[in-house]
């Protein structure tokens, strides 16, 4: 479709592609940094009162209102008080978090720097999945050239007294340590298995400390905040969530990618307008989409007219997650599909709660069996068993595990069978995949 | 005599690059540079020996059997020796729609490897989300990241490994 949908001012993507967007020199030549300037010349409270009166919301999957996330630290704990930054980005569909680290990163760095003196924290440290290699180099570089010019270290950027030290961290290829409490376990040297809540972190965190776990694009959200007033930021978004969103878009659409877009934005839009995916591949039609990462229930064809915001996507018992739009064509296997999904749940489950670690490769078994034809009808009422055995349906996030993550394994597959069941009954009946052995079959289609 | 672990030169790079580590940390949590310091260790010796482990146990004040623990949680370290190339290949659902399975099945047949399987040369894995989505289909060999892939642009990358 030609472009009609409607366009917004780029907050975080307005620099990429620029050339050396990742510099200090460059940043600075944007006004980068004159939100921590701001920042410094007001009281702690008051830089937490107008991040809360930007209705941002935390960008790593939960949705999290961030001024309320830091109003929860205790103002009095004699003990040291923590950030981590979490760009442990793993969830498949999820790629935003790299394009920040890969083309501004001192965004979130200036974020940082401004999070820190808010919440009266010293020492903080950046959590980056293990697989990012060239974001772990362009990272550090620009915490170099930060250091270099006074903006971390003894004093921060000439806040007399006030040190500041930014350590980075890459983790080793596990998709659990993005739970917060799982992260705050790696950060401390151990295997990643998550923490009962509560207590939370912000009150017992990291080395027993109080700590803020915020994602790489809440941070990188901040500066601009600071720097053009919570109002103005508050106006960009929704009543109940500020600014813009940044949307991953893959699967079966022509121009895949990750787009800023206006949170009234439908995901019919994000599909089809000549801004974004620019439609579906050799004359294909959308059968199925998953909206926010591969753990948000999946959608139908007829329900893609919504809009990619937190509130319209949770009338539709799905959720925004961490902005993951996965499509599906009608050339795609259902089976097949959430066999892939499945698989990963099961491949990164901690192991720490019988649900999980026993159900999740269960569900991945009876998928393949399913999706080999070797299935009976029984089988489907038993995958739907062990998915209701790890998390039931709904409600969404009250599972039987301690994390999040035994839900995000179950919910793919109550979603499916919701809206898919006719094809799992096909594959039994048939003895065999419809679609065939290979039912995707583009590699090579990139010139 | 068993040979030592280090050169004199990585040596210097692991003592260097420990007290680097433990300065990031409080003084009474060493323990916290365990990612690190095994990260530090992989580097210098394509995988993670025993007595690697030991010796990184030794300078973060835990046993060896907590470096190993840590160790055998994630999946990009190596407790065995792998290939001189470690290949990840990214099956994910975005990848696969764009024919990720069939980029597999491809280089199973080119190297003669299963998926999990290693020889001198190559250590063949079939990966969780590569955070490429929409650059799929995607690897990763020995961390070095390699996106929108076809047969022509993979045969071209693998001859350059020798």
């Amino acid at each position: 479709m030609a472009s009609t949908a409607k366009a917004v001012e780029p907050v975080i993507s307005a620099a990429w592609g620029k050339p050396q967007s990742w510099t200090l020199d460059s940043y600075r030549s944007r006004g980068g940094y004159d939100g921590l300037k701001r920042a410094l010349t007001m009281e702690p409270a008051a830089i937490i009162d107008e991040v809360k009166k930007s209705n941002l919301r935390g960008r790593g999957g939960a949705g999290f209102p961030t001024g309320m996330k830091w109003s929860f630290v205790p103002k009095d704990s004699p003990k040291p008080k923590y950030l981590a930054v979490n760009g442990d980005e793993s969830e498949p569909g999820t790629f935003k978090d790299r394009y920040i680290l890969e083309n501004d990163p001192h965004m979130m760095l200036e974020g940082i720097a401004i999070a820190s003196y808010a919440l009266g924290v010293h020492t903080c440290y950046v959590y980056l999945r293990g697989e990012f290699k060239f974001q772990a180099q362009r990272t550090q570089a620009a915490i170099d050239e930060a250091y270099k010019a006074g903006i971390f270290g003894k004093s921060l950027m000439g806040k007399e007294g006030y040190e500041l030290n930014c350590y980075l961290v890459r983790g080793a290829g596990a998709y659990i340590c993005g739970e917060e409490t799982a992260l705050l376990e790696s950060l401390e040297g151990k295997k990643g298995w998550p923490r009962l809540k509560p207590p939370f972190p912000a009150v017992v965190g990291l080395f027993g400390s109080p700590t803020v776990v915020n994602n790489v694009e809440t941070l990188a959200s901040v500066p601009p905040i600071l720097a053009r007033g919570a109002e103005w930021y508050a106006k960009l978004g929704t009543e109940k969530s500020g600014g813009t969103h940044l949307v991953c878009l893959s699967g079966s659409v022509n121009r895949p990618g990750v787009y800023e877009v206006g949170m009234h934005t439908t995901i019919l839009e994000l599909i089809h307008d000549d801004k974004y995916g620019q439609g579906m591949p050799k004359g294909r039609k959308v059968k199925a989409v998953i909206p926010g990462g591969s753990s948000a229930p999946v959608l139908g064809a007829d329900e893609l007219d919504v809009a990619l915001e937190f509130e319209a996507l949770k009338m539709k018992q799905t959720m925004a997650g961490s902005g993951g739009v996965i499509v599906m064509d009608d050339a795609t296997c259902m089976v097949r599909s959430l066999w892939r999904v499945a698989r990963f749940y099961a491949e990164e489950s901690c192991g720490q709660c019988t649900p999980c670690r026993e159900g999740t490769p269960w569900q991945t078994r009876l998928l393949r069996k399913i999706e080999e034809g070797r299935a009976e009808m029984s089988d489907i009422d038993l995958l739907s068993g062990v998915a209701s055995s790890i998390a039931p349906y709904p409600p969404i996030g009250l599972g039987n595990t301690i994390c999040a993550l035994g839900d995000a394994a179950a919910l793919p597959t109550h979603s499916f069978l919701m809206r898919f069941r006719d094809e799992f009954e096909a594959h039994v009946r048939e003895h065999r995949c419809p679609y065939g052995d290979h039912p995707w079959g583009s590699f090579g289609d990139w010139s | 005599m068993a040979e030592p672990l280090f050169t004199p030169e990585e040596q210097k790079k692991f003592d260097a690059g420990i007290a680097e580590i433990l300065s990031h940390y409080p003084s009474d949590r060493k323990s916290a540079g365990m990612l690190p310091a095994l990260r530090l260790l992989q580097d210098l010796k394509g995988w993670l020996p025993p007595e690697g482990l030991r010796l990184v146990a030794k300078n973060l004040e835990v046993t060896p059997e907590r470096a190993y623990e840590v160790a055998s949680f994630y999946v990009m370290y190596h407790l065995k020796k792998p290939g001189k190339y470690v290949i990840d290949v990214c099956t994910n659902l975005s990848c696969s729609l764009w024919g990720a399975e069939k980029m597999l099945a491809y280089l199973e047949q080119k190297l003669g490897l299963t998926a999990g399987e290693s020889n001198d040369k190559f250590t063949l894995r079939e990966t969780e989300c590569l955070a490429s989505c929409g650059t799929a289909p995607c690897l990763q060999i020995n961390e070095d990241h390699h996106e929108r892939l076809n047969q022509a642009k993979l045969d071209a990358i693998l001859a350059k490994l020798t």
